[in-house]
């Protein structure tokens, strides 16, 4: 069993009790609400008379559904509208602060929370999306949960838990020219299968975690649950507090040392002990694209597709095949793309959108590629803005869109038609995940996203 | 279901899903989630595999009459894994799955089939293989899912199955709706909140 483990740590720290069933009974420090899995939530405690147990650790704003083109109210699509229209209602009747699309302060739930200081080393953060991963980039402990979690956690604050063993991942070394966050955890997943996670937390460790960004370690962690990882994190170091500082909600003065007192000690210790480690060198990763029908089926760019029979999983590599059309043992590069979409939870922050609007600067988008970037939140929208990268997307071809999730699910108005093939930052190349059933996805780095655009194929973006 | 259901065991009819890997996004498309209750997701379930874009029924497991009626789902590897959506057991659940044996489920997605009592039970690959091809053969084989004994029970053999402890026992006494015996706690929620310095926002 792991110990002196940040996850040790925060676990017992803010564990409440053993329950009866053996579980444990675990206080989350911070619960993030979003329009679409909390309406029944808030049905079932109104049904059961329950009321907010700390509602001022309960944030809420609106991102799944929300137009990225034509914000004004009510939305044409009347389900989006009454799902908004829920979610208002809710933040007004239970007394949570709710950023709608009037706040600047509105995004994606996993670019706001850290964006305003919400999310902060050493604490649990909860929320009805499996992406909450992302958050233990801040050396937090950050789980996905389900709908009647969600109602938990608005009753009691607290989240009925297995305890996870830990597997430290350390990657060593440097990266490469042109190979990103993205294609750290693209090759993570990889190497340790879609599965490989169940029962584990991820500690991100080594050299080349340790050089990232906040943004590019909230990329790492935001797809722990690709993995199958519950959750992900990285332990909070001086990369962390500086991004810390200043933010609306962390504190200053010496409340600010107090706090990364806490925060220091909160990290793995030196000594720790983990269930598993497993080692990877950064120099061998290269960008890498997920071509097939879920993360862990990826390749670098100077690959080629996988033959059927010699991957580890056989029959899901044929479903993959049947489902694109690609031909086995083709080169990745090379294949035609028709959309691409820098943005999402995974990459939509303003690291993200300089990449890319580095790579378009000064050139311009295939004809018949169809191409959106779409900033994670109202303040990466305006931060970008203050940069001009509005100006070089669109003068590229790209369309620049309002804050929101997109065309990573694909519930508002940004979707695939018919059999289009979409370069994708995004998280998941699910079957339909972006909206259409016969739909096709490629996930890879934004400067990869980007230069697909500008050639209507895969293409390597170190040599463009 | 009330919070004191107390789920013992399954029976009924089996309906096998080949496939590894099976994201929750084929389970219930996204569009779906735009309802603001769970009352139509029986409807939905592999939906963009069982209708084309015409709506007319393509052969599917779900659409096939000979599997009508069932109660236990049989699937492989990592079932459920993806999005956190809720909406995918409760799609199962309301279809009429009243149990499922999996080779291996994602964590979230099994932590969801708790919260709405739904039994979600793992056994060998090499069993599961010998009872897919078995109920494609024969889909009138009554299957008896016992979770007092951890086993599958057919007419013929038993076959041990694997659940976590604490969901286990959460099932049979009836403590799977988590809120009620959370809330019994809250002094001492409120005791650990005190404790924790970002709580009271690092004041001195």
């Amino acid at each position: 069993m792991s110990q002196q483990t940040l996850y040790d740590k925060i676990w017992d720290s803010h564990t409440v009790e053993i329950l009866p069933t053996g579980q444990t009974q675990l206080f989350i420090g911070l619960h993030l609400v979003h329009e679409v899995t909390s309406p029944q939530a808030f049905d079932m405690m109104r049904e059961q008379g329950l009321k907010i147990a700390f509602p001022e650790r309960t944030f809420a704003t609106a991102d799944h559904i929300v137009p990225t083109d034509m914000r004004s109210r009510p939305f044409l699509d009347d389900q989006a509208e009454e799902m908004m229209q829920a979610i208002e209602q809710n933040a007004r009747e239970f007394a949570i602060d709710f950023y709608g699309l009037d706040s600047d302060r509105q995004g994606i739930v996993h670019v706001i929370g850290p964006q305003l200081g919400l999310t902060q080393p050493g604490m649990t953060i909860a929320c009805g999306d499996s992406h909450t991963s992302t958050h233990g980039a801040f050396g937090s402990l950050a789980f996905g949960i389900g709908t009647t979690q969600v109602r938990d956690v608005l009753a009691t604050q607290t989240l009925a838990l297995d305890r996870l063993k830990v597997r430290r991942i350390e990657v060593n070394g440097q990266l490469g020219r042109g190979v990103y966050a993205k294609d750290v955890i693209l090759a993570i997943i990889r190497k340790l299968g879609v599965s490989g996670g169940k029962g584990f937390a991820y500690e991100y460790a080594g050299p080349v975690i340790e050089g990232l960004g906040m943004d590019g370690r909230m990329t790492v962690c935001n797809m722990s649950i690709e993995g199958g990882a519950l959750c992900g994190y990285i332990n909070p170091d001086q990369t962390t507090f500086d991004y810390m500082k200043g933010r609306p909600f962390v504190p200053t003065g010496a409340a600010f040392d107090r706090a990364e007192t806490y925060w220091r000690s909160m990290a793995s210790d030196t000594n720790a002990v983990f269930d598993d480690v497993v080692r990877m060198e950064g120099a061998s990763i290269e960008p890498t694209v997920a071509w097939g029908i879920n993360p862990g089926q990826s390749v670098g760019i100077s690959e080629r597709l996988p033959l059927p029979e010699e991957s580890g999983d056989p029959d899901t590599t044929r479903k993959a095949y049947q489902h694109t059309g690609f031909e086995p043992g083709a080169p990745i590069l090379g294949l035609p793309i028709d959309v691409a979409f820098v943005g999402s939870c995974t990459n939509s922050r303003l690291s993200d959108l300089r990449a890319a609007a580095e790579v378009v600067k000064g050139r311009h988008v295939d004809p018949r590629v169809r191409a959106l970037a779409v900033p994670g939140s109202v303040q990466v929208k305006i931060d970008a803005e203050r940069e001009g990268l509005d100006r070089i997307f669109e003068e590229a071809g790209f369309e620049w869109r309002e804050a929101g999730c997109s065309m990573c699910l694909a519930i508002n108005p940004d979707q695939l038609k018919g059999r289009e093939v979409c370069a994708s930052s995004s998280n998941r190349n699910f079957i339909g995940r972006q909206g259409s059933p016969t739909g096709r996805t490629m996930l890879m780095s934004p400067a990869m996203v980007a230069a697909a655009a500008l050639n209507g194929k895969i293409v390597d973006v170190r040599n463009l | 279901m009330s919070s004191e259901t107390h789920i013992n065991k399954i029976s009924g009819t089996a309906l096998p899903l080949r496939g590894n890997d099976i994201d929750t996004d084929r389970i219930v498309p996204a569009r779906f989630l735009k309802e603001v209750t769970f009352s139509r997701m029986g409807e939905y379930p592999f939906f963009d595999e069982r209708f084309g874009s015409d709506g007319k029924p393509k052969p599917h497991p779900f659409n096939d009459s000979r599997y009508q009626g069932a109660s236990v789902l049989l699937v492989n590897n990592n079932f459920g894994c993806g999005s956190s959506r809720e909406h995918a057991p409760q799609a199962l659940n309301r279809f009429g799955l009243q149990a499922i044996v999996g080779e291996s489920f994602a964590a979230i997605f099994q932590g969801n089939c708790l919260a709405i009592g739904l039994p979600a039970v793992t056994i060998a690959p090499e069993e599961m293989a010998r009872l897919q091809d078995m109920v494609e053969e024969d889909p009138s084989v009554p299957f008896t899912v016992d979770l007092d004994a951890m086993v599958v029970r057919l007419p013929d053999r038993t076959i041990p199955c694997q659940m976590p402890d604490a969901t286990r026992k959460a099932l049979l006494e009836g403590n799977w709706d988590t809120t009620t015996m959370l809330a019994k706690n809250l002094p001492q929620v409120r005791q650990v909140a005190s404790r924790l310095p970002y709580v009271g926002n690092f004041r001195g």
